[in-house]
């Protein structure tokens, strides 16, 4: 896909976000919109994840251990082809597949998830299992940067880099905010290069919205042989959106319709 | 020991444990064990030296052990994840639930020194909360073996099982028990039986529970003893079987007297409408005496004559 491709992608999942979030009254706006060039191009210019090859061992996975902006993830999921795209408009009914959060029932999700701080241990472990068994596969594993201070995740960044997993990567959506505040107030990450230095990972850091530094750094894995990888995305919250963009209520604020109408005329301006 | 447990004295099921893993895994090219710097106490070493490809260590990281151990099940491997009950049960029962169970990945989570194993190691180390914790878990098969055959069965039945398994067992030599019928998780075994009363014990109370037995028979009173090695999916139509042919019940488990289970049969028997006199013998809400397993166990009444007591006092009412 070339990068003007990418790029009207990324626009139209922006616009199917917003529809689904409306639509469902429910959803994680601010972080799902932050994330959703990262998940654009990993699965339309990086992994080879496709539903033609999803019983094989030998594709690539992906984990979304920050499961609460599943919105992106189901977006795109419809757009490959995984499921019909009418079903993304039974999201939140009674009975509905598309809960809100990752479930292995929506064809194309690896893993469940929701509880944070859980899909690098799994990625890692699946990482392993490639390693071990002489699989090619990669494991992608996108983080949220409020994530970050669960301790699991440092239990699996020590792991990860003394098993010399070069097949993993994670990827964090850096937007700086989580629910209460920004990170700087509620729990401070930074340096956060230095620490994922420091425990034996390959770090690189872009910005997370520029389409075309995203596709060069997924595309040049791994970053280093024998150390897994992370990509410090830097993001803003809402991104898209400009009453949305860096506002923390939006963690989870559904659009009124007045919103959703002015959000959707903006996405639709070529940026 | 004499009577129903005098077929000699067999080994830890911890030693049964590392000795069948190895078996298993020479069948079994996908097994792996995945320790939490918990490959020596759980009698490992050995195995690590002779099938190095077959283990890894995640080091003392228990909320990485069960989530690592879900994503080599996911990648194809059968895996076996390995560490003190106590903490298995509860420092990683988040990943237990969302990783294992939820994800529906069928690894066997294999809790050692379990109960109160470690004896004066403290509270800390004891694990009599792990039946409580993982029963209100959706799609874990919970297993207490009684011997080492049991031990050997449940670890046979659990690396073909479709859905996640936790077995959990101590870490001193256990009597052998009598071999009658087949094992199958969710099937009590009914190892002596009797006309009177009935014990329906879990794990290594079972051959206090046959002692006790014994010990009553030679006052004249047939008590009947059932190996309730699966707690959870719990055999109630045995439970229930029990419940219409004894006048008095016990149950008896090492663990938390809330929760296990001696909860769940109680809860089983009045649903049937039956009401046998009921007694639950575990360890009381509190944190234990200090001392050795055993002195624990006697200490709260888990012990032959400790449960013969329970039974006659219990006869004895009404």
């Amino acid at each position: 896909m070339t990068l003007a491709e990418l790029k009207r992608k990324s626009r139209y999942y922006r616009q199917e976000i917003l529809t689904f979030i409306y639509q469902a009254g429910a959803g994680h706006t601010g972080g799902s919109l932050s994330c959703i060039d990262i998940i654009n191009v990993l699965y339309n210019a990086v992994m080879d994840i496709r539903p033609e090859n999803w019983n094989s061992l030998q594709r690539d996975v992906y984990i979304q251990s920050k499961g609460h902006s599943v919105e992106a993830l189901y977006v795109v999921l419809a757009d490959l082809g995984f499921f019909e795209r009418a079903e993304l408009g039974t999201a939140n009914r009674f009975r509905t597949r598309l809960i809100g959060h990752p479930t292995r029932k929506v064809p194309g999700i690896e893993h469940n998830t929701g509880g944070l701080g859980h899909g690098l241990s799994v990625a890692l472990g699946m990482a392993l299992a490639a390693k071990l068994d002489r699989r090619s596969s990669r494991v992608f594993c996108l983080l949220g940067d409020g994530e970050l201070g669960e301790g699991s995740n440092w239990e699996a960044a020590l792991s990860a880099a003394h098993y010399k997993l070069d097949n993993l990567i994670a990827v964090v959506d850096r937007n700086g905010l989580q629910i209460t505040g920004s990170t700087a107030q509620v729990n401070d990450l930074e340096p956060l290069e230095r620490k994922w230095s420091a425990f034996g990972w390959a770090v690189r850091r872009i910005d997370g919205h520029d389409i075309a530094k995203l596709v060069q750094a997924l595309g040049g894995l791994p970053f280093a042989r024998g150390r897994p990888g992370v990509l410090v995305a830097d993001t803003v919250k809402g991104r898209g959106v400009s009453f949305i963009e860096g506002q923390v209520e939006w963690h989870h604020k559904v659009p009124s319709r007045e919103q959703y109408e002015l959000a959707m005329r903006e996405l639709e301006m070529p940026s | 020991m004499s009577g129903e447990t005098d077929r000699g004295i067999g080994r830890a099921n911890l030693e049964v444990f590392a000795e069948t893993v190895e078996q298993l895994a020479a069948v079994d090219p996908s097994l792996l064990v995945v320790t939490s710097d918990s490959r020596g106490s759980a009698r490992l070493s050995a195995f690590a030296a002779r099938m190095p490809d077959r283990i890894i260590e995640v080091g003392i990281a228990e909320q990485n052990l069960v989530g690592v151990a879900a994503g080599l099940a996911a990648g194809g491997r059968r895996v076996m994840a390995v560490s003190p009950a106590s903490f298995l049960a509860t420092r990683s029962l988040e990943q237990i639930k969302h990783d294992v169970c939820y994800s529906d990945r069928p690894v066997i989570l294999i809790g050692i020194s379990a109960g109160v194993s470690y004896g004066a190691l403290g509270s800390t180390h004891h694990s009599l909360h792990d039946f409580a914790a993982l029963r209100g878990i959706h799609n874990i098969t919970v297993v207490a073996p009684a011997d080492n055959w049991e031990t050997a069965e449940a670890l046979r039945a659990a690396v073909s099982a479709a859905t996640p398994v936790y077995i959990r067992f101590g870490k001193k030599p256990l009597p052998h028990l009598p071999r009658r019928g087949s094992f199958a998780f969710g099937r009590g075994r009914i190892l002596r039986e009797g006309s009177d009363c009935a014990f329906i014990a879990t794990g290594e109370t079972v051959w206090r529970a046959l002692e006790a037995a014994q010990a009553l028979a030679d006052s004249g009173v047939s008590a009947a003893v059932v190996s309730m090695h699966t707690v959870k999916p719990l055999d109630a139509e045995l439970v229930r079987a029990v419940g219409r042919s004894a006048a008095a019940v016990v149950a008896v488990e090492e663990h938390s007297e809330h929760g296990g289970l001696g909860d769940a049969c109680a809860r089983v028997l009045l649903e049937a409408g039956l009401a046998p006199r009921y007694r639950v013998v575990a360890i009381p809400d509190e944190y234990t005496v200090t001392g050795s397993q055993e002195e624990i166990l006697s200490h709260y009444g888990i012990s032959a004559s400790g449960l013969s007591r329970v039974m006659s006092t219990l006869l004895g009412e009404g």
